[in-house]
């Protein structure tokens, strides 16, 4: 278990505070080569792990953010219309015959490689980040089940492109929608959990240096007993980072200083307009009381 | 070390009957998953902590699953908390309860509902009926503050012509909603766009002069149907028609989801779109315990809300409710989840049987506090007046 070890060691060196779970998840998806899919709230750092392993293994990131109506020509490939359009305006004054032009137009130079070809078409295997899988739709998914399981892409006008290296996948999803069991099955499953307050104050610390670490210790209680709180966008770590660097630069150094400016400082954390009318100064000081 | 099946490794043999056990409780697991399992704790060289997280990740696929996990892999490797046979045992009470014909006295309001036809449709109103529309009578349609415990036979409700009926009225409804259109386009003759890559490769044969224009197009896709039953007391005359409507629409129009609720809330799309009516409703029956008490529709809705929207509720969702909005909870969280759902970018038809009475105002506290969130407001008390509501339903 000693290669383990040496990974954990490396999240570690990258800043990356993980529990012994994702490095384990990590060494079984670069072990056997399957995608890892990711799941859970939004802001608990499942696009962070992607950014951490491309950099472990000093390899590109290739990242395709999916929304909905995603489609194959914007992550797959596509055909460059205009520049195809010119070069046949631009030939017809030597009146080539038409196969010519054919080939020409429909070879590598005017194709436009997006996220998915390029993974595939690079020497060293790169880390291939499918962010929010879960916004693109269920057509979408089963482009994306024919590149995971053959690594190769068919073009029509061109042939198949076979995958130079194989890319390490991680796939991330929120749970918005129930994504199908074909894609669930091709991949190992990991999920994200909020951190234990020992982590998140961990996290804190290793990416702020200069906070103390009493106050950061208060911050994680306080955002502990927040998310506890009946609202409806639970903060997620880049919140809490977000306040404690906005504390800080107010010069905040104990949440019993002063209750105004840590009030005004919540919209770090309350991202609805909801929420932060719910979260009055009574219950930020009933949190405070808590959290010291 | 590679796996040899000639080597009837004990553990080998045991991790086989886990993954066997994974399975039964629903786990969908493949070849590939069983080999890499067994692979993987070779690797590991024993340490149990290491290993039970290294199944974990190999063996889940679904948050579900990783939360059962640690239970069912306790269960099988330390015989810890056995698996009861409750479910079962209900199953078979419930058969039991099919051949005594006669019905506990709470249930003969809510179930003899056999009669003629032209009386089934119509929400049977008894002796008091006047003083009700008067608005005299006590007690009829206050919401009832207790939920009840019994369980109600909903096999009563099997008709096999009053369900084809069903179908076809709650067919015709679902597809009166507009379809929307996709986000992927198709080549087409007649299409809205131009397909340039066809367009191009079509036109070299002219020497690339773009002579021949080939078209592409969005098709339609179409709604996801979700329907929410209030089966309170106050409903009960309404229940019988109600669950047959939405029997017949999660059984016709594919993309359907079905809820009852009362005080909570249960999902019963997979248990009524069983084939055999008969099983679907004793199974109905299983998940059905407090039906016919008090409602609760803000609690029911939050837990819609948490637990369900997010997978059954999109853009292209119609969400319908049947119910009185007679409601023993607080209207504000009533309206506050409703505007929650309403930020699936879904629509919300309410479909409300007292709407049908003529001189009826929405006015209970719960249905005026939610009115603004709903798009659209029916009355629908039978099958005629369901048949009506088409026309708008097309405009939607």
């Amino acid at each position: 278990m000693n290669e383990l070890a040496d990974l954990q060691g490396k999240l570690e060196k990258e800043n990356y505070v993980a529990d012994e779970n994702l490095a384990i998840a990590l060494k079984l998806s670069l072990d056997l080569k399957r995608p890892l899919l990711l799941e859970g709230e939004a802001g608990v750092g499942k696009t962070e792990i992607a950014k951490i392993l491309a950099a472990i293994l000093d390899t590109t990131l290739i990242r395709l953010q999916c929304y909905e109506g995603l489609d194959a020509a914007s992550s797959i490939y596509e055909w460059n219309y205009q520049k195809q359009l010119l070069s046949i305006k631009a030939s017809e004054k030597f009146s080539t015959n038409v196969e010519d032009i054919e080939n020409h137009i429909f070879s590598k130079q005017f194709l436009l490689e997006r996220p998915l070809l390029q993974a595939i078409s690079q020497d060293r295997p790169p880390v291939l980040l499918i962010d929010e899988i879960d916004r693109a739709d269920m057509e979408f998914e089963a482009y994306l089940l024919e590149i995971l399981s053959d690594f190769q892409v068919t073009i029509p006008e061109l042939g198949t492109v076979k995958a130079k290296s194989i890319p390490y996948v991680i796939l991330t999803s929120n749970g918005t929608r129930e994504l199908s069991d074909a894609l669930r099955r091709r991949c190992l499953y990991y999920y994200v959990d909020f951190p234990t307050q020992e982590q998140e104050l961990q996290i804190i610390l290793a990416k702020m240096p200069n906070i103390e670490r009493d106050m950061a210790l208060q911050i994680v209680k306080f955002v502990k007993a927040l998310r506890e709180e009946n609202i409806d966008k639970i903060p997620g770590i880049a919140e809490t980072l977000d306040w404690a660097a906005a504390l800080c630069s107010l010069n905040i150094t104990d949440l019993q200083d002063d209750l105004a400016k840590i009030q005004s400082s919540l919209i770090c954390l309350l991202k609805t307009e909801v929420d932060l009318r719910s979260i009055q100064v009574e219950v930020t000081s009933r949190l405070i009381g808590k959290a010291v | 070390m590679a796996v040899s099946s000639t080597n009837p490794n004990p553990i080998l043999v045991g991790m086989v009957e886990f993954i066997e056990h994974l399975r039964f409780n629903g786990f969908g697991l493949g070849v590939l998953d069983t080999r890499q399992a067994l692979n993987s704790i070779v690797d590991t060289q024993g340490n149990l902590t290491t290993d039970r997280n290294c199944l974990k990740i190999l063996l889940t696929k679904t948050h579900e699953e990783w939360l059962k996990f640690d239970d069912l892999f306790e269960a099988y490797w330390f015989q810890r908390g056995k698996v009861k046979p409750k479910l079962q045992q209900a199953s078979q009470k419930s058969l039991r309860d099919k051949s005594s014909k006669k019905l506990s006295k709470p249930w003969q309001d809510h179930l003899e509902g056999k009669q003629g036809k032209a009386e089934r449709d119509t929400p049977q109103i008894e002796a008091n009926e006047k003083q009700d529309l008067d608005g005299q009578a006590p007690g009829r349609l206050i919401a009832a503050d207790k939920s009840s415990l019994m369980k109600t036979d909903f096999r009563q409700f099997v008709d096999p012509e009053e369900i084809v009926e069903a179908e076809q009225l709650a067919y015709q409804l679902a597809s009166a909603i507009r379809n929307r259109k996709s986000r992927r386009y198709i080549s087409q003759k007649r299409g809205q766009k131009i397909d340039l890559r066809r367009t191009i490769r079509g036109n070299l044969k002219h020497g690339g002069e773009m002579i021949d224009l080939h078209m592409k197009t969005a098709p339609e896709r179409p709604v996801r149907i979700v329907a929410l039953l209030d089966v309170s007391g106050s409903m009960k005359h309404y229940s019988r028609f109600f669950l047959q409507f939405v029997k017949g629409l999660v059984c016709s129009w594919m993309e359907s989801d079905a809820y009852l609720f009362h005080t909570k809330l249960v999902r019963i799309t997979d248990a009524i779109r069983n084939k055999n009516s008969l099983r679907a409703m004793t199974q109905l029956s299983l998940l059905s315990h407090g039906f016919g008490g008090g409602t609760k529709i803000g609690e029911s809705l939050a837990v819609f809300n948490e637990h369900y929207a997010k997978q059954a509720v999109n853009n292209r969702t119609v969400v319908i409710i049947l119910s009185d909005g007679y409601d023993i909870g607080a209207p504000e969280q009533m309206a506050l989840e409703l505007q929650r759902l309403k930020r699936k970018k879904c629509r919300i038809i309410w479909l409300n049987p007292l709407l049908g009475w003529r001189s009826y105002e929405p006015v209970t506290a719960a249905m005026k506090a939610s009115l603004p969130h709903i798009d659209h407001f029916f009355a629908a008390n039978t099958a005629a007046s369901l048949a009506k509501i088409e026309p708008y339903l097309a405009k939607l």
